[in-house]
């Protein structure tokens, strides 16, 4: 009953409820977005760092190479030496060491050349099919595959770069030879194939160029040299190479070795990511504040609307007393109000976080094909919010709440 | 029913109150008259327990309400007491029907549903029900305040200037309301009034 009450006192003055409950969800909804983004952002982000001790590429921006190389965000710095990158592939210190050389896309998927170790790293398997052996075999990312619909055995051609536009490589086919097991991870999105194909495709280009610019009559463009696997790989270039370390010595030898004596630079995803987070938490802390400070808002918008109202409500409360309420009910039903309103807000707020999250995943999955789950709950830390939410009510509530247990009956009634 | 002895009221060192002894048993109407500032509104505040008296006692069914504690007292009022005042007062955002099952709900946890449509009818008032209580005129919502006074069978039901505020017509009609009610219920009913139409109506009446 006393629910029933404060319910419909509520909804009473709907304008001033209203508000109340706008701010409230305001906050609760992007306090609990950037509880979630942050949370999934940096589980995601590590996850796929693991097993990468460090990785080598051009020169360049570190955090960019981190970022094309192990999440495939940016463009990559540039291209490498293969022969060069050998020496250090092989060095003693390695433990393995995975090439990875950028090629085409298919549809805005990128096709990855690397070796089997790839898949290693991410702990997937080939789901069906089977690895790839010959150049344009393909194996799908488990996204890939779904999104695309395509199945082993399905060919398609690759569009040059990373341009979804790009031009289409018409001359050879992918065969999709086998599709991996989902990881949640950066490799989901990825098409792989052998490092031979990706410079196949490349010499071919440069081929058919030459040939477009001679003569338009050749088409077949099947009588290359270069569909074998006989290819001279010291000559070639590859964008990165992740390194992961047997010797934790190179961890910090490494770096200003490899910067001082090659063209290359080696850098550490663990490094470079915490130092995306600390420029990130900047932003996310202020935003976080801002939040906090609608919460205030919203806390003092219920407690005027309370206080505001307590003059004529003082006579509901007085006769309400006379019907045989006891002071601490009067207190209950004031504070129960107040928490009312900061319940629905948090409820509002909380479905209102998860629709951004869900509309930011939708643009970050095409942007960076990196997805965010709208449905796990941060039970911690949404629960401290929930509290906050709640004593907000409370605190809010509290001077109308004692004014009313405090409520001289008799003379309320006198003076009516 | 309810009688009380030697009853004093110190509202502050200037004003003192001494009031008369009086006595009223179920079924019977005792009207309290008195010029204004003789203290009326203020003895009925005592003998609803909304004021404790300085000194004297005030026995409500053998029980002696000026030992009660607040709690006690709040809970005995519900039970007890019946109170219908000059303006009625609701809780806005209820109907007219809620407003009555609260005060049965506040006694003892329990929704006289039926009760409550029964009293209504007897007031005239069932097609209002579902209605706000600021919907209604003042002569319908302190026909609605004696169905609240009542819905717990008070042993006592006091009123405080309940016609004052009423045309002739609206004035009478409560009157016999609050006789009829009273004596269905058994209730002892005490009238605080300068209202010249109920001088002429009661007899047994104590001026102050």
């Amino acid at each position: 009953m006393i629910f029933k009450i404060a319910w419909k006192n509520i909804w009473f003055k709907p304008l001033n409820t209203v508000l109340s409950i706008i701010l409230l969800t305001a906050s609760v909804a992007i306090i609990s977005l950037l509880i979630l983004l942050q949370k999934q952002f940096e589980k995601q982000f590590s996850s796929n760092i693991d097993g990468v001790d460090l990785v080598i590429g051009a020169k360049g921006s570190p955090m960019q190479l981190i970022l094309s190389s192990v999440y495939q965000m940016d463009a990559p710095t540039g291209n490498i030496n293969y022969k060069e990158a050998k020496v250090w592939m092989k060095h003693p210190y390695v433990k393995t060491a995975i090439p990875l050389a950028f090629g085409d896309n298919y549809r805005g998927f990128k096709i990855l050349g690397t070796t089997a170790d790839y898949l290693t790293k991410y702990d997937t398997k080939i789901s069906s099919g089977v690895l790839f052996t010959k150049n344009f075999d393909v194996v799908l990312g488990s996204e890939v595959a779904r999104k695309m619909n395509l199945k082993v055995g399905d060919t398609f051609f690759s569009s040059h770069g990373d341009a979804v536009e790009g031009e289409v490589h018409e001359e050879h086919p992918y065969v999709v030879k086998g599709i991996a097991s989902s990881t949640g991870k950066v490799i989901d999105n990825l098409i792989l194939s052998n490092i031979e194909s990706v410079w196949a495709i490349h010499n071919h280009e440069e081929e058919a160029e030459t040939v477009v610019a001679t003569t338009h009559e050749h088409h077949e463009g099947d009588n290359h040299e270069h569909d074998e696997n006989v290819v001279e790989y010291d000559n070639h270039e590859i964008t990165a190479v992740l390194i992961k370390l047997k010797n934790k010595m190179g961890f910090v030898l490494w770096p200003r070795l490899i910067s001082q004596n090659t063209d290359m630079q080696a850098a550490s995803p663990a490094i470079e990511i915490n130092r995306l987070f600390s420029l990130f938490g900047i932003g996310l802390d202020a935003l976080q504040y801002l939040a906090y400070g609608i919460m205030l808002i919203s806390g003092i918008s219920i407690f005027i609307a309370l206080y505001n109202t307590l003059k004529e409500r003082k006579y509901e409360f007085a006769l309400m007393r006379v019907s045989g309420a006891s002071r601490s009910q009067l207190l209950i039903l004031v504070l129960f109000e107040s928490i009312l309103l900061c319940f629905v807000g948090f409820v509002f707020g909380t479905i209102v976080g998860r629709l951004g999250l869900y509309f930011i995943s939708t643009s970050t999955e095409q942007d960076y094909k990196m997805a965010f789950n709208p449905f796990e709950f941060a039970v911690k830390e949404e629960g401290i919010l929930f509290l906050t939410t709640i004593f907000v009510g409370v605190i809010a509530a509290l001077i109308p709440a004692v004014k009313a247990y405090r409520l001289n009956i008799s003379k309320t009634l006198a003076h009516a | 029913m309810i009688h009380t002895e030697n009853v004093v009221f110190q509202y502050n060192s200037e004003t003192q109150f001494q009031f008369p002894d009086l006595r009223c048993n179920s079924n019977e109407t005792l009207l309290i008259t008195g010029a204004s500032g003789k203290g009326k509104t203020t003895l009925l505040h005592l003998l609803g327990g909304l004021l404790k008296p300085t000194s004297g006692s005030i026995q409500i069914n053998s029980t002696d309400i000026c030992g009660l504690s607040s709690k006690k007292l709040d809970h005995f009022r519900g039970q007890n007491i019946g109170l219908i005042l000059q303006k009625a007062h609701f809780i806005a955002s209820l109907t007219v029907l809620e407003n009555i099952e609260l005060a049965s709900w506040l006694t003892d946890k329990t929704k006289k549903r039926e009760k409550a449509k029964e009293l209504l009818s007897l007031l005239g008032m069932e097609k209002f029900a579902s209605k706000l209580t600021s919907q209604l005129s003042i002569g319908q919502q302190q026909r609605v305040s004696i169905a609240r006074a009542l819905i717990n069978e008070p042993k006592l039901l006091l009123a405080d200037e309940p016609t004052s505020s009423l045309d002739d017509q609206n004035a009478e009609i409560v009157a016999d309301l609050l006789v009829d009610l009273s004596q269905k219920y058994n209730s002892a009913l005490i009238i605080v009034t300068h209202d010249q139409r109920l001088k002429e109506r009661f007899k047994t009446a104590i001026e102050l």
